[in-house]
């Protein structure tokens, strides 16, 4: 049990730091932290720096995109706001001219009003249209790369994290992005050079107006930072509620028949319920602090129009301003606050993605603990001799040893047994092989390789692993298998399946090796999944076969035809068998008996049947039961 | 599943099919929608009012009363419009959220009806994007989209008609932009929709792909397939930003249209209205007018952008309700009947020519279970072992109903268990999965599922059975269950019983998950035991351990164990052969092994896989 809890930690340790400064952080590094919701002013600024670092490194390969689209807002956003200047100069100048008899006076402001119209709605289009492909590319990358991170991470992280918040960094996390780049990097940006161009204008056609456009900027800045300062708060914690939510979710539907059966669907509803329910007053929570800025920001927003308005008439009534720019002014200032409420809109859609995007980077920064050589070495060909040379490992630092120094030769083509007590350290063994963990110190090598320096695609070609939970994934059974090898002919697969017994269940599956296994998932027992991940690593036909009690959950039938497969599947490779079933035991040329992560005894199985040590007693338990 | 019959609804049927979810949120929707309207109205009034300044001022005898007074009112519609979108959601958000966590809690209750091939059939991921992205996306058309929906028509034909009063022709020219975009509207509709239900889709199956990557990562990681991995998931993200990118393509047309056309023709207006104005005399259209009906123009700017956003979301919204109803819609084969039979508990278990086939099983197949005949008598523990072509486990799920037989009965207590109702049959029957499934919470509460613990006191799922342990004796109930099921493995756990585990909490072994399922199995003291498998994943020393602890329960309890291996079928009186779908045999083991070929196989097939645990354990 201790394998579980001590885990915990091991991941911060791992990350990589970049000076003594950011030791501070530690406890934010990677995933860390993540469930944190009141951070301080440094802290937050730490997080916010990974996140935009982050934003910036996606942006490779489509800035010059970008760079033009926004462009192209300028310019829209430019004609657009010019709209109210020509109003004002159509009534201030060109009315005069066309009294004067001049039509000049009524076509000019017109016609640039409508080429102003024609030039904003083709380049709306097209940064509209741009936005989204630069979006949609910055976020498949994401995507990608989240994917890979996940991919890479070792196991450690991943049982320490949860497959449930993976996926949803992935899915609700990335969503939430996908609403910030998709529509509100457009309005903050339109909505900002429209309002600094209008201002412009203001200020070109009357500067006092202007300086009360300033003064509104004011109170609105304060209120933005009110805003801000609560909404951030608000954002993380509906996040939480809803990640929790969907945990529940997912569980309930996962687990569907425990429920059914146990008659938990009420239960399990309340809890639901009362999960959504704090999920809607977080939500309602955060969405009230905009329902409050919203409006004060539409407020503020009139009571500009009037002081510009009374400021305005006064001077008009003195003579000192054309009634065609007072016009104007009052027009613009209207217009100067309407994005506004978008860019207001867009700071929530920022505080969604920032708070996923904090999340993602953070499991982003996360490193994997078994990682590849700078120069891995190269290993065309394996013959399968293995070697644990002072081999020892814990899972982290402070935890227990789990594995004692260990000295191990296997000469290739040997199939050992591994026995012991449950959590004695046979599946330690097989997971430095398998290098789901490196070992704390001393070396484990094949062919005389360390593995810490072989290529990771060399590994994975010499060294398979069948594990006891046979996973299937969506698509066929074919697919399943090919899964060992996907350069593999249809006649190989075939092969690999009839090796391991398996071909004859596949047959009377409705459409034999086109089954897709996710459609009937509930049909193929755990027998027959493992049979499928037998045919997988046979097909694999490494040079060293790892089976991690892999032959535990199989029914009678199907491990009388394993048991005759296994062999074939064991062929000249060199096999670790993680057993406790001693019929396993029983094809194997070598038992190593496992204790306290030590090898306690270690030899032929008859020889060891005769020495009169554990391995003795097991045999000898093993043959009474023979005649039962 | 790709294809649904909700599709073809319109949007009126399908927010009629929402109506239950809607009686609470109708009275305030409408005063929301009356405070967005109202604000809509003020905003247009304010161009009136300059209209009035602008023309008083160019008066001869202009006042500077007439200034205050202009902006007077202005400051007076100004408060009044804020106030009035304050109001709009303060009304319209809570509601909204209720039917929003209504909706989306009704559709949990419904996924739990559903049976389990109906969930094997649907992915989570597919499920969970209904249930979070979906229900957030109405929530905000209902709060948002259909209140300004219908505000910016409103604002668009109060604003047309003080178009009108300012000058008729101009208003019948700005008009003229109205009908392209109404020609355009439903042909951009039909496109958008059509994307965003294929991207929403598309988003649910990368979804899938990311669970199966991660739940499988032992086994893409053991093969060192996380390109492979990549390489699928990678195909189905970038079918997903094709589709955005072609929904993103046609927004974008239609908001150019949507900015070319009214701003184009307000081109042509200033070009009309200059002329209308130098010929005041004839036309009556003074610089004020002028003035005003720009002023109007610039505020229905909103309104008319806003109309294609609001349009598109409501296409959206569309989609999402569609996809809710496909969930809801569908019939929930497994329920209990009209006039449930109420028998005394015997623990008779009774099987008469059953049959079951998947539905897309092929058609010249035999039936998976294919006419299985067999009685468990009262207290029997009776091992079902499968020489060929399995069946085993799908044979336990009938009994329960977690699936439907396809023909025959299954009776408990002589009485068919389609004619219980599903709390009383499935609280009669304890079981123990093939794969344990712990929920994220304490050990305690998953032993416990089967008990009234954390119940309320009158869950209709929880009917009174006089075996069922007392509210007060679950503690006793949970000690005595966790001992035999040889799980005192808790103890050592940082919290105890109280420890969380599952998805959030800690992580246990396959044999310590099994060891609680088996626990949980038997705490409810079920007069009909179902154990698949129940010790596969137990080392040997524990599992006699086991055994021999949970040969006492199952003296008292009618049992049916899926056996796969020796050791548990000695834990049987009766072994039953399950052979082609079939009951081939029955009797005790020795029995079988002496008058049974295949029976023998099977056994001689497998050692009695007694091992190190069971010798290390001893010393």
């Amino acid at each position: 049990m201790s394998e579980a809890t001590s885990r915990a930690g091991g991941v911060a340790a791992n990350v990589a730091t970049d000076d003594a400064m950011s030791d501070r952080f530690a406890h934010l590094r990677g995933t860390a932290g993540e469930e944190q919701i009141e951070l301080d002013k440094e802290e937050r600024g730490f997080i916010r720096r990974r996140s935009w670092k982050l934003l910036v490194q996606l942006s490779v390969g489509v800035r010059r995109k970008l760079l033009i689209t926004a462009l192209f807002v300028v310019i829209a956003q430019a004609a657009q706001a010019s709209i109210p200047l020509i109003v004002a100069w159509a009534i201030d100048w060109g009315l005069p001219r066309m009294i004067e008899g001049q039509s000049s006076g009524m076509w000019l402001p017109g016609l640039s009003y409508i080429a102003c119209a024609v030039t904003a709605g083709i380049l709306i289009f097209h940064y509209t249209r741009m936005t989204a492909e630069a979006s949609q590319q910055m976020l498949f990358t994401l995507r990608g790369e989240v994917f890979r991170k996940t991919q890479a991470l070792s196991l450690d992280f991943h049982e320490d994290y949860t497959s449930g918040k993976v996926i949803s960094r992935q899915t609700s996390d990335l969503e939430s992005l996908r609403e910030l780049l998709d529509g509100g990097i457009n309005s903050l940006v339109q909505g900002v050079m429209f309002m600094f161009f209008t201002g412009v204008t203001i200020w070109i056609m009357d500067f006092r107006s202007g300086l009360v456009l300033v003064a509104a900027l004011i109170p609105i800045a304060m209120l933005g930072r009110w805003y801000q300062r609560n909404s951030e708060v608000a954002y993380r914690r509906t996040r939480v509620s809803s990640a929790k939510m969907i945990v529940h979710f997912v569980e309930s539907m996962t687990g569907i028949r425990a429920v059914q059966a146990f008659r938990r669907e009420d239960s399990r509803s309340r809890q639901y319920r009362r999960l959504a329910a704090r999920y809607r007053e977080d939500m309602v929570r955060s969405i009230s602090l905009f329902g409050v800025l919203q409006p004060s920001l539409m407020l503020i927003g009139n009571i500009t129009v009037t002081v510009v308005l009374l400021w305005g008439g006064y001077r008009v009534l003195e003579g000192d301003l054309g009634i065609g720019v007072l016009v104007a002014l009052v027009l613009a200032t209207k217009r100067v606050f309407q994005p506004l409420d978008m860019i207001a809109m867009f700071y929530n859609s920022l505080q969604s993605a920032t708070a996923a995007l904090e999340k993602v980077s953070g499991l982003l920064e996360e490193s994997p603990t078994v990682t590849e050589a700078h120069h891995p070495r190269h290993l065309p060909e394996a013959r399968g001799e293995l070697e644990f040379t002072q081999a020892s490992f814990r899972y982290d630092e402070d935890g227990p040893v789990v594995l004692h120094a260990l000295d191990l030769h296997i000469p290739a083509g040997q199939t050992v047994a591994v026995v012991g007590r449950t959590g004695a350290g046979k599946s330690t063994l097989a997971k430095l092989l398998a290098r789901f963990y490196d070992v704390s110190s001393g070396a484990v090598s094949l062919d005389g390789v360390d593995l810490r320096d072989l290529a990771v695609t060399d590994h994975h070609r010499h060294v398979a692993m069948v594990t006891q939970e046979a996973f299937l994934f969506s698509g066929t059974i074919r697919g399943n298998i090919a899964l060992g090898r996907p350069e593999a002919s249809e006649q190989e697969i075939i092969a690999a399946a009839k090796a391991v017994g398996c071909h004859d269940l596949i047959m009377e599956l409705p459409e034999g090796y086109a089954t897709d296994v996710n459609k009937r998932g509930g049909r193929l027992s755990a027998g027959q999944r493992q049979l499928i991940s037998f045919a997988r690593a046979f097909l694999a036909d490494p040079a060293v076969l790892i089976l991690d009690e892999a032959t535990s959950s199989l029914d009678l039938p199907s491990e009388a035809l394993v048991q005759q497969g296994l062999e074939r599947l064991l062929g000249n490779r060199t096999a670790l068998i993680i057993a406790h079933r001693l019929s396993t035991v029983a094809i194997a040329d070598r038992v190593l008996v496992i204790d306290d992560g030590r090898v306690v005894e270690d030899g032929a199985p008859a020889e060891l049947a005769a020495q009169g040590g554990y391995y003795a007693k097991l045999d000898a338990a093993w043959q009474s039961s023979m005649g039962a | 599943m790709t294809e649904s019959p909700g599709r073809s609804r319109t949007l009126w049927q399908a927010l009629a099919r929402l109506g239950p979810y809607l009686e609470g949120l109708k009275l305030r929707w409408t005063l929301g929608l009356i405070a967005a309207i109202g604000a809509g109205v003020v905003a247009l009034s304010i161009p009136q009012v300059l209209q009035v300044l602008v023309n008083s001022l160019l008066d001869d005898n202009a006042q500077v009363s007439a200034v205050w007074t202009a902006g007077a009112v202005i400051l007076g519609l100004g408060v009044l419009e804020a106030g009035l979108v304050y109001l709009r959601r303060f009304f319209v958000i809570p509601p909204a959220s209720d039917a929003e966590t209504s909706m989306r809690t009704r559709l949990f209750d419904k996924l739990q009806d559903l049976s389990a091939s109906f969930h094997s059939a649907w992915g989570a991921g597919q499920l969970q994007s209904r249930a979070i992205a979906d229900l957030n996306l109405l929530r905000r058309w209902f709060a948002f989209g259909s209140l300004m929906l219908i505000t910016s028509v409103v604002s668009l034909l109060v604003g047309f008609t003080l178009m009108a009063t300012l000058s008729p022709l101009l208003a019948v020219v700005f008009l003229g932009a109205a009908l392209p975009i109404m020609i355009i509207g439903p042909r951009f509709r039909k496109k958008f929709v059509h994307y965003s239900r294929a991207s929403q889709d598309q988003a649910g199956d990368v979804a899938t792909k990311v669970e199966e990557s991660v739940h499988g990562i032992r086994v893409l990681k053991a093969f060192g397939r996380g390109d492979y991995a990549q390489e699928g998931f990678t195909e189905e993200a970038d079918e997903l930003r094709d589709l955005e990118v072609s929904k993103a393509r046609t927004l974008a047309k239609f908001l150019m249209a949507m900015v070319i056309l009214p701003e184009g023709i307000l081109g042509l207006c200033l070009l009309i209205g200059l002329w209308q104005v130098a010929n005041q005399e004839t036309t009556g259209v003074t610089i004020g007018a002028l003035a005003a009906f720009f002023a109007t123009a610039a505020v229905l700017k909103g309104p008319i952008e806003g109309v294609g956003m609001m349009l598109g979301m409501t296409f959206t919204a569309k989609t999402a309700i569609d996809r809710h109803a496909d969930v809801m819609d569908t019939a929930t084969e497994i329920t209990s009947p009209h006039a449930p039979v109420v028998a005394p508990e015997r623990g008779v278990l009774e099987f008469d020519d059953v049959h079951f086939r998947y539905p897309d099983t092929k058609a010249g197949d035999r039936d998976l279970i294919d006419g299985v005949t067999l009685q468990v008598r009262p207290g029997e523990t009776m091992a079902l072992v499968s020489a060929t072509g399995g069946g085993t486990s799908t044979l336990l799920n009938l009994i329960p109903r977690l699936y439907e037989t396809t023909g025959g009965a299954i009776r408990i207590d002589g009485v068919d268990v389609k004619d219980y109702s599903l709390a009383d049959l499935r609280s009669r029957i304890g079981v123990a999965f093939e794969d344990p499934i712990l929920f994220s919470t304490s050990v305690k509460s998953n032993v416990l599922l089967g008990t009234s613990h954390l119940r309320d006191v009158d869950d209709p799922q929880h009917p009174h059975r006089d075996a069922a342990p007392a509210p007060d004796q679950l503690d006793e109930v949970l000690r005595r269950t966790l001992i035999t099921a040889d799980a005192e493995f808790v103890e050592t756990l940082p919290q105890g019983v109280d420890t969380p585990v599952g998805e959030e909490g800690l992580s246990l072994s396959g044999g310590q998950r099994q060891r609680l399922a088996l626990a949980r199995a038997i705490a409810s003291a079920p007069s009909v035991l179902l154990l698949d498998d129940p010790l596969s994943a137990l080392d040997v020393r524990t599992e006699e351990a086991v055994t021999h602890r949970l040969r006492e329960v199952l003296n008292r309890t009618t049992t049916l164990i899926v056996a796969h291996r020796p050791s548990t079928v000695a834990m049987a009186d009766r072994v039953a052969l399950l052979e082609h779908g079939r009951i081939s045999d029955v009797g005790t083991h020795s029995e079988l092994l002496e008058r049974s070929r295949a029976y023998r196989e099977v056994m001689s097939a497998s050692v009695r896989p007694v091992s190190a645990e069971e010798v290390l354990g001893r010393e």
